[in-house]
């Protein structure tokens, strides 16, 4: 099953998302929070995000959704950081909000959807609309 | 380089934390009033996981690169941390030369480029150290020294400065304001200033 991490400059925000999608999700399912720093302050780390992509992985991949500006660029580095040392883990990141996109991410990964397909229920989560207008 | 590796960076921890203040003021401006607290906080975690014994350039700087990246926080971190880590790569053999400091300067350069995707003109980290690096090898490929390259780095870097005030930020967090973010220079281009004076500081010391 494809993994989920939540990278956001708040570990309550990725925390909250990843209790969102447990909701909806199996119980098995990784669905890993990657938030804050160590010292409880807001930011983004890129050995803690490699960590839970590392955690979230089972073999087929994972799917990480992001929220702002360095929480891009420390995923992508956490990636460049993982090939380095010759992970072979399948890694995408979602062009998504982060959490519709983890939620529509996450469900395709637990009716057993392929990292694409992940990848790609997530970013149509961007052209949903909440008002139904 | 006579100096050892550890006092240049610690040179660098403490020129940041000398201006944390003021580099989180530039940032309380035009972004979310952390830059002097990221790089204090990644700087001086840094200066913890190396010693004044430490003598391989090479690896020293590749633990400076993990540190930021582990513990600054904001998108300095991974640009910084690039920044290290790039030039770390650069080093092929022990002798340190004013050609392999280009050679470091350049790999930096477009580390920190591609980790950004952002190029001159976006109000970045990029504003101060592209023309720092072009004045750099200028300055040693006509035949002036070290201590010369360095100043003309500086000096371009701080022009680099000057010119972030009179453009719109399109790359990190000022984005967001737009044209409102005229006026103000960058905090990142601010920073990579301050970190090249306290170079050429401890060079001088
Ligand atoms: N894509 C980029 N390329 C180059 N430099 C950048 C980029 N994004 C931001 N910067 C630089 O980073 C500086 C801000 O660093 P700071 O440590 O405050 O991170 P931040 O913007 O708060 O990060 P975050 O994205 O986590 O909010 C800016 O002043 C700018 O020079
Ligand atoms: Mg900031």
């Amino acid at each position: 099953m494809v993994g989920i991490v939540i990278v956001s400059h708040s570990n309550k925000i990725s925390e909250g998302i990843v209790e969102m999608c447990r909701e909806m999700a199996g119980k098995e399912q990784k669905i890993i929070s990657a938030g804050g720093l160590d010292d409880n302050s807001l930011g983004t780390d890129a050995v803690k995000i490699a960590n839970a992509i590392e955690k979230a992985d089972s073999g087929d991949g994972v799917l990480v959704l992001a929220d702002l500006g360095s929480a891009i660029l420390s995923t992508e580095m956490a990636i460049e950081m993982l090939l380095d040392s010759s992970s072979d883990i399948k890694v995408k990141i979602a062009d998504a909000p982060i959490v519709e996109g983890a939620i529509a991410g996450s469900i395709e990964a637990y009716i057993g959807g392929s990292l694409e397909s992940c990848l790609v229920k997530a970013e149509e989560a961007k052209k949903f609309s909440k008002l139904n207008k | 380089m006579e100096k050892s590796i550890y006092s240049y960076i610690e040179a660098m921890r403490d020129v940041i934390v000398e201006n944390k203040d003021f580099l989180t003021q530039l940032d309380a401006e035009i972004g979310d009033a952390d830059h002097g607290t990221n790089m204090a906080r990644g700087f001086n975690a840094v200066l913890d996981k190396i010693s004044e014994n430490d003598s391989d350039l090479k690896e020293v700087l590749k633990k400076v690169g993990m540190g930021l990246v582990s513990t600054v926080g904001g998108a300095s971190g991974p640009l910084y941390g690039t920044m290290f880590l790039k030039a770390a790569n650069a080093i092929k053999e022990d002798t340190i030369n004013s050609n392999i400091l280009c050679q470091m300067f350049k790999a930096a350069l477009d580390g920190v480029k591609e980790r950004g995707k952002a190029t001159k003109g976006e109000k970045t980290i990029i504003d101060a150290m592209e023309p720092a690096y072009e004045a750099f090898v200028k300055a040693i490929d006509s035949g002036g020294s070290i201590q010369q390259a360095l100043e003309n780095a500086i000096n371009a870097a701080e022009n680099g400065v000057e010119y972030t005030k009179t453009i719109i930020a399109t790359k990190g967090r000022a984005s967001y304001l737009g044209e409102r973010s005229i006026g103000h220079q960058d905090p990142g281009a601010t920073s990579f200033t301050l970190l090249l004076k306290s170079i050429l500081e401890n060079y001088l010391k």
